[in-house]
């Protein structure tokens, strides 16, 4: 077991933030936090990495408690913050010096490890992270983070506000990462993230809602949801919510995921409702779950 | 089209490019949005999606081409441009430190609304998001989604003729974003143009028409459907992905 | 070792990188140097004097006449009494007050010595300085011519009085006063400045989380400013000795160590401040209020200390500043040596100590 976590909880002043945290994240599992802003994710990586003392519980990461050994979890961890924006006016190269000097390693002694995501970077070396892209800012941090070959890495939020490509690419990245037997924690606020994660937490408000993977979270929902498209997509919405047995309606990319309070929803019955409301070109079809929907009924 | 789209075209670009030094971060870019229209602009990180927003809104100058917004040169009449638009964006939405109402009344204040306005519109505001008795707590202690509602609210105090949406909806959680999404469906059907830049693909498709930037060029742009159909592929996100991906 | 040398390297990188802050950096000691040196002028033209003249006799009259001739001096007016001179002081229409002693020519023949009184208003040091001056060398003058036409030489004494600023700060004054101001900016300023920019970029957290020792981080991040400062130091100095004479009395390794100890008591102070604040901005309020003004203020610098009221007398004695424009004077002016000034450097040391106690308790090696 690589992270052990017991019944963490921490308030700020008054303020609780997380409340009764249990997970284990497995030896090199991709471990993934999701949930949105505000749900206690960023102060859950601050104590998991002795950054936070918690008020209550405690934790094991890579063998060392995150109360008592602290020293030694230093040595272990790599860490990302979620708003670590590097040193702007040290280039590519420059950053990456520094951080494999302050643990006291070097740049070549671990250079296997970061040789993917360094070359793609290489070519801008001695450009300064301040004129790099978010995406190419993202390599470098990751490189950082990387240097002194972890045990385990924690990744505040490393995709938010970064383009779907460089996301991509991004996740490519820890999946390589994972396969060199690195234990990696990622949170984000992205749903569509949460899939390509082993197994996921989904929290909001500081609880955890559920952990399991991503496969068994979206077939293990209950409620069929249905896609619905027509000409008029805006007041579709307002239409479906007033259809009488309703259960919720969201928009869905293209479509409007529907749920009903009945387990048998009398398709034929919503369409003539549809029509009434001078809805054409109506398609309803059962749509495929995915994770978002099932953190939105949570 | 869409019934809630008027043939009037608010936002007109033609050739708009802006030159830092060597570098080109927009390259003659031409597009027009219509009246009412929800328009995405999309594009990777760096791709000038900031910089062409910036000259649209009139606080920064193009190196050359031209841009009417609103009936306005946003070059020579960019007060006017201004006074015309609304605009909010994830980094900077509303004082932290202010209450709500503050907030509103402060916004309010730099629109030049009358108090009797400002006094009119909190009302509606205040019945419209049901914020009963949070008008009294500080903006900063609001909920992240909470926040941006308000602050989009806000950016049409003044009945703008088109609001710009820079990523209004990152890092709020799935409900929430949607609820946000609602709002923007609303006003488009007043009649108000939104121009709406976001990183979530799945909001791409709740535009009527989406442009995506690449390397400071418009590559595409059409209805997500037809984005689709040119592409051959079911998503937006793949579509971005090709796009983004060939040109790189 | 090696860590500690690639934070070095880094943060040197960060101070050339940015070349405004450089040039601020390097640029200041210079102009202030400069300013105050020439703000400061040794020339004077047409200064109104006014005449106390007790004696009214045919030598005060011949002074008088000498005085009214120079291009230097106008005589504004002649005034009969002691009690006058404050007034016309006050009323700011003249610098100075010339006054001749009754029977001065009655003295002069008979004593061969008689009394010239300059009274100066010090508001204006380097004025009430160069005032004297002249009127001193007019009438040395003016003896001379006498003593070549006669067989027994008379001797005119010309005693001075300082009215307002007793201490009479001199143009040497500004040299010690800078070189305070400049190391306190740079060493506090810029040392809370630079630890506090790495919380709000978040790069503090990754240093944090590093096996790092916290002591390593402050000493890393300091240590470059002590080198800068050093520098300022020397080029503070060295103006002031080659451009605007200022006496270097002392020893120089006497004043070197005195000003890297109080190098370090600045520096502490910032790390104070940077323990204390979350933002750049904070840090640097708190360096700007809490510190420059104070130093510009209590520290004897423009102020001078005797003429303060009590409670800031007081008050002055824990702005180390003051202590150190003692210990540069000392040094500097009247050449003593570290004997004289052990007062000092050992309130500036337990300052030090004092200051690096609380930093050390205060920094926290985690985030709350």
């Amino acid at each position: 077991m690589s992270i052990s976590v017991q019944n963490i909880s921490k308030s700020f002043k008054n303020v609780s933030a997380i409340q009764n945290i249990s997970f284990e994240v497995k030896s090199g599992e991709l471990f993934g936090l999701i949930g949105p802003d505000g749900a206690g994710k960023t102060t859950l990586f601050r104590t998991l990495t002795t950054l936070l003392i918690p008020n209550e519980g405690n934790a094991i990461v890579a063998g060392h408690d995150i109360i008592k050994n602290v020293k030694e979890i230093r040595n272990s961890v790599g860490y990302m913050p979620g708003k670590f924006s590097l040193y702007q006016d040290l280039t590519i190269a420059e950053n990456l010096a520094f951080f494999a000097t302050i643990f006291g390693t070097t740049i070549e002694e671990n250079y296997d490890l970061i040789e993917d995501i360094y070359v793609q970077i290489e070519p801008f070396k001695n450009r300064r992270a301040g004129a790099l892209s978010g995406g190419m800012k993202q390599k470098l941090a990751l490189c950082c983070a990387l240097i002194h070959k972890p045990e385990v890495l924690f990744l505040d939020e490393p995709t938010t506000g970064v383009d779907p490509v460089s996301r991509k690419e991004f996740w490519e990245m820890l999946k390589r990462l994972k396969q060199k037997g690195i234990t990696i924690l990622v949170s984000t606020p992205y749903m569509d993230e949460a899939v390509l994660c082993d197994r996921i937490a989904l929290i909001q408000k500081g609880e955890i809602l559920k952990i399991d993977t991503p496969e068994n979270i979206v077939s293990s929902y209950e409620k069929t949801i249905y896609d619905i498209k027509t000409n008029k997509m805006h007041q579709l919405i307002e239409h479906l919510k007033k259809f009488p047995t309703q259960y919720s309606v969201f928009a869905f990319g293209e479509y409007v995921h529907y749920i009903d309070n009945n387990i048998e929803l009398d398709l034929q019955k919503l369409k003539i409702y549809l029509e009434e409301k001078q809805h054409t070109n109506i398609i309803i079809q059962k749509a495929t779950t995915t994770i978002e929907d099932v953190f939105m009924d949570l | 089209m869409v019934n809630h789209i008027s043939n009037e075209k608010v936002i007109e670009v033609e050739n708009l490019t802006k030159k830092f030094g060597d570098f080109t971060a927009v390259k003659g870019i031409s597009f027009h949005v219509n009246k009412g229209e929800i328009f995405g602009f999309l594009g990777a990180n760096g791709a000038g999606k900031t910089t062409a927003m910036k000259m649209l809104i009139g606080i920064s100058n193009p190196s050359s081409g031209n841009a009417n917004v609103a009936g306005f040169d946003v070059h020579t009449q960019s007060d006017e441009v201004k006074k015309s638009i609304g605009y909010m964006s994830q980094k900077f939405s509303m004082y932290d430190d202010l209450t709500v109402k503050e907030n509103i009344t402060f916004f309010g204040g730099i629109y030049g609304l009358s108090r009797k306005q400002i006094k009119k519109k909190t009302a509606e505001l205040i019945e419209e998001l049901q914020l009963g008795d949070i008008t009294k707590s500080r903006v900063g202690s609001l909920p992240l989604g909470w926040k941006q509602k308000l602050a989009f609210s806000v950016s049409l105090l003044h009945e703008p003729k088109i609001v710009f949406l820079d990523e209004p909806t990152g890092g709020v959680d799935p409900i929430t974003r949607r609820q946000f999404w609602e709002l923007i469906y609303t006003e488009a059907d007043k009649g108000t143009t939104i121009f709406v830049t976001t990183h979530y693909m799945d909001e791409a498709e709740y535009c009527d028409r989406v442009s995506i930037m690449v390397d400071g060029v418009i590559e595409a742009l059409d209805t997500p459907k037809n984005l689709k159909k040119q592409f051959d592929v079911d998503s937006m996100n793949e579509v971005f992905l090709k796009l983004a991906r060939n040109i790189e | 070792m090696k860590r500690f040398k690639g934070f070095v390297k880094k943060e040197f990188y960060h101070i050339f990188r940015d070349k405004r802050s450089l040039f601020i950096l390097f640029g200041m000691p210079i102009a202030q140097i400069l300013l105050f040196g020439f703000a400061i002028t040794n020339e004077i033209n047409n200064v109104d004097i006014a005449i106390l003249d007790y004696a009214k006799d045919a030598e005060s009259e011949k002074i008088i006449q000498k005085i009214k001739a120079s291009k230097y001096f106008n005589i504004e007016n002649q005034i009969d009494n002691e009690k006058a001179i404050e007034s016309e002081f006050k009323n700011g229409k003249i610098k100075a007050v010339l006054l001749f002693e009754r029977d001065f020519a009655k003295k002069l023949e008979n004593q061969k010595k008689a009394t010239v009184q300059v009274i100066t208003d010090a508001t204006e040091p380097n004025v009430a300085n160069t005032i004297t001056n002249y009127t001193q060398s007019i009438i040395q003058n003016y003896q001379n011519q006498k003593n070549t036409t006669q067989e027994q030489s008379v001797s005119i004494v010309m005693q001075t009085r300082m009215l307002y600023n007793a201490e009479l700060k001199s143009v040497f004054n500004f040299v010690p006063g800078v070189m305070t101001v400049i190391l306190m900016l740079v060493s506090a300023m810029m040392t809370s400045i630079s630890i506090t920019r790495e919380k709000e970029l978040g790069t503090m957290e990754v240093l944090l989380v590093s096996p790092l020792k916290p002591f390593q981080v402050i000493i890393g991040k300091v240590f470059p400013y002590v080198f800068l400062s050093i520098i300022n130091a020397v080029v503070i100095v060295s103006m002031g000795y080659f451009i605007f004479g200022m006496p270097m009395r002392g020893s120089l390794f006497l004043l070197a160590f005195e000003s890297i100890l109080f190098i370090i008591t600045a520096l502490s102070l910032g790390i104070l401040i940077s323990t204390v604040s979350n933002s750049q901005q904070t840090a640097m309020m708190l360096s700007l209020m809490g510190l420059m003004l104070p130093v510009i203020i209590l520290s004897g610098f423009i102020f001078p200390i005797s003429s303060m009221p009590l409670p800031m007398q007081i008050m002055s004695n824990i702005i180390p500043a003051k202590w150190f424009i003692i210990i540069v004077k000392s040094i500097m002016l009247k050449g003593v040596g570290i004997s004289y000034i052990i007062k000092e450097t050992l309130i500036l040391t337990l300052m030090t100590l004092i200051f690096i106690g609380l930093s050390i308790k205060n920094y926290k090696t985690r985030l709350e």
